[in-house]
């Protein structure tokens, strides 16, 4: 029994051989609606979306693996899956470690959010954010004192519990979360433009698959997919192609 | 799982729970459990292997083998257990990439580590890119149980010697005086006995595994933990089941969990404890 396991086993993993083409597309599974799982405990969101729309046109095999924000960049780099697609914004400091394909979503606004009832100063109040992110490194150099937290759930827990004056992050993130929390919470302060858009990170010696994933993305963008994808995962006034 | 759970949204009170706490979701956070269980019955033998070969070693005539059971065990336990987990495993994981990229791909010119990068061929993925996430996650399983087992082991070899050397002289010397041999010696007296005074120490270290058992997320495994705050995070509509935070709900019943298992391995402990302690005169 224990030699048929194991034969098994070992052909399961020799068969895999021969679709040398699977791509394993790394994201964090907890950033609606970019990226979330969903109650049938599958990746979904926009990025689900538009990641298997860019494996089919690029004629590539996708898997979707969790992986958390924090690691994310390092288990790239290590091989453990091979793209990067979970809202990351391209930023310079990014760009010295992994590569970026072409944008996917264009640069869009970062808001705060804070208790409805509030009057929150956004650059001397206790600002929410989550780790390794461009919000988080946009607070530290505002004046502002940053308490920052692994997902972005706990971000806003941390407002709504009194930790945090308010929380920075993507529009997109925080307005489905405004809009259902019956008046609790609010945008307090003005919209901030915080680095470029969002792109798909790549190891840095993978040019031939980034090159495929360019080539998708650019067609999805001129025969407007793209726009479709965003308009149906995302508020109406967010920025299009 | 349920006919009527087709359309959760139009569900209200138990039937909505019902359906809730029966998503494909809820099933990996129930299917989790037996992950984390089945890591605490895997790493025990071959921590107690690791442990007896750390004591046994220490207590050996042969310098070098003293040199390297002390070696082992003052290292290991040394070192910050979060250093460790996050460490080794990567380094054990490249190591065996490294190897079979050597094997499989040696006709590859360009180097493993490429700055920051660690680039190995398709072929030498392990497991490998194509295969199945259970893959992915049995290689990750397997890397935590070596990890423990290395740590732990580190422990228990520093319990277990400790105790073989509490055990009285004067217990040895009456076996030898009765003809026994060396050998017959360390099994019949010194290992028997030595229990009592190991039993507190490995207790305590099997409680301290039990809790270690969330650093599994470190290795790609997603273990109870994990999906507790997964699950527990507050939900918008873009889920089938909105709900607000949740997470103390999650979260107290993790620590149900967690008690009961550490009450029924202490009152094991103690029936045991009973059990070794027969007839000897020092724990009554």
């Amino acid at each position: 029994m224990k030699k048929l396991l194991l034969a098994a086993a070992v052909s399961a993993l020799a068969t895999g051989a021969a679709f040398a083409d699977t791509v394993r597309m790394g994201t964090e599974g907890a950033y609606p609606p970019y990226n979330f799982i969903n109650d049938k405990g599958e990746v979904d969101g926009f990025e689900r979306e538009l990641g298997d729309e860019i494996c089919k046109r690029a004629a590539l095999d996708c898997t979707w693996v969790i992986n958390e924000w924090d690691s994310i960049i390092p288990n790239l780099v290590s091989g453990n899956y091979d793209t990067i697609i979970a809202g990351m914004s391209v930023t310079a400091e990014r760009d010295e470690v992994i590569d970026f394909t072409n944008e996917y979503i264009p640069a869009s606004p970062s808001g705060y959010v804070g208790l409805a009832d509030s009057s929150v100063d956004a650059s001397k109040g206790i600002i929410a954010a989550q780790t390794n992110t461009i919000q988080a490194g946009y607070v530290a150099t505002s004046g502002a004192t940053l308490v920052e937290f692994a997902t972005a759930d706990e971000t806003i827990a941390a407002v709504k519990n009194g930790e945090a004056d308010a929380v920075l992050a993507d529009k997109d993130f925080l307005a489905p979360i405004v809009a259902e929390s019956n008046g609790m919470l609010a945008f307090v302060s003005d919209d901030v433009a915080i680095g470029g858009g969002v792109a798909m990170g790549m190891r840095e010696s993978d040019t031939e698959l980034k090159a495929k994933m360019n080539a998708a993305i650019d067609a999805m963008k001129a025969d407007g997919t793209l726009n479709t994808m965003l308009s149906k995962w995302f508020k109406e006034n967010t920025p299009q192609w | 799982m349920f006919e009527y759970c087709a359309d959760p949204r139009n569900l209200e009170g138990l039937t909505w729970l019902s359906c809730y706490l029966t998503t494909p979701k809820h099933a990996s956070m129930y299917y989790s459990i037996l992950t984390v269980l089945a890591l605490l019955l895997t790493v025990v033998p071959p921590i107690l292997f690791l442990g007896f070969a750390g004591a046994l070693a220490r207590r050996s005539k042969i310098a070098p083998i003293r040199w390297f059971g002390l070696g082992y065990t003052s290292i290991v336990r040394g070192v910050p257990d979060l250093v460790f987990f996050l460490f080794f495993p990567i380094a054990l994981d490249q190591g065996v990439e490294y190897i079979r990229h050597k094997i499989k791909c040696s006709h590859v010119l360009e180097p493993v580590y490429q700055g920051n990068e660690f680039v190995v061929c398709q072929a030498a993925k392990m497991p490998l890119g194509a295969s199945d996430q259970v893959y992915h996650e049995v290689w990750g399983f397997m890397l935590a149980v070596i990890t423990f087992a290395i740590v732990f082991g580190a422990f228990t070899a520093n319990t277990l010697h400790g105790a073989l050397n509490a055990v009285p002289k004067g217990q040895l010397e009456t076996a030898r005086a009765f003809g026994m041999s060396e050998r017959q010696t360390f099994w019949r007296v010194h290992m028997p006995q030595m229990w009592v005074y190991a039993l507190p120490g490995l207790s305590n270290l099997w409680m301290i595994l039990i809790k270690a058992t969330p650093l599994l997320f470190l290795l790609g495994v997603k273990d109870i933990v994990y999906w507790a705050r997964e699950l527990g995070s507050m939900k918008t509509q873009v889920y089938a089941y909105a709900h607000a935070d949740w997470r103390i709900w999650y979260f107290g019943a993790l620590l149900v969990f967690y008690l009961f298992l550490t009450w029924i391995s202490q009152r094991s402990f103690d029936r045991i404890f009973t059990h070794a302690s027969r007839g000897m005169a020092v724990a009554s």
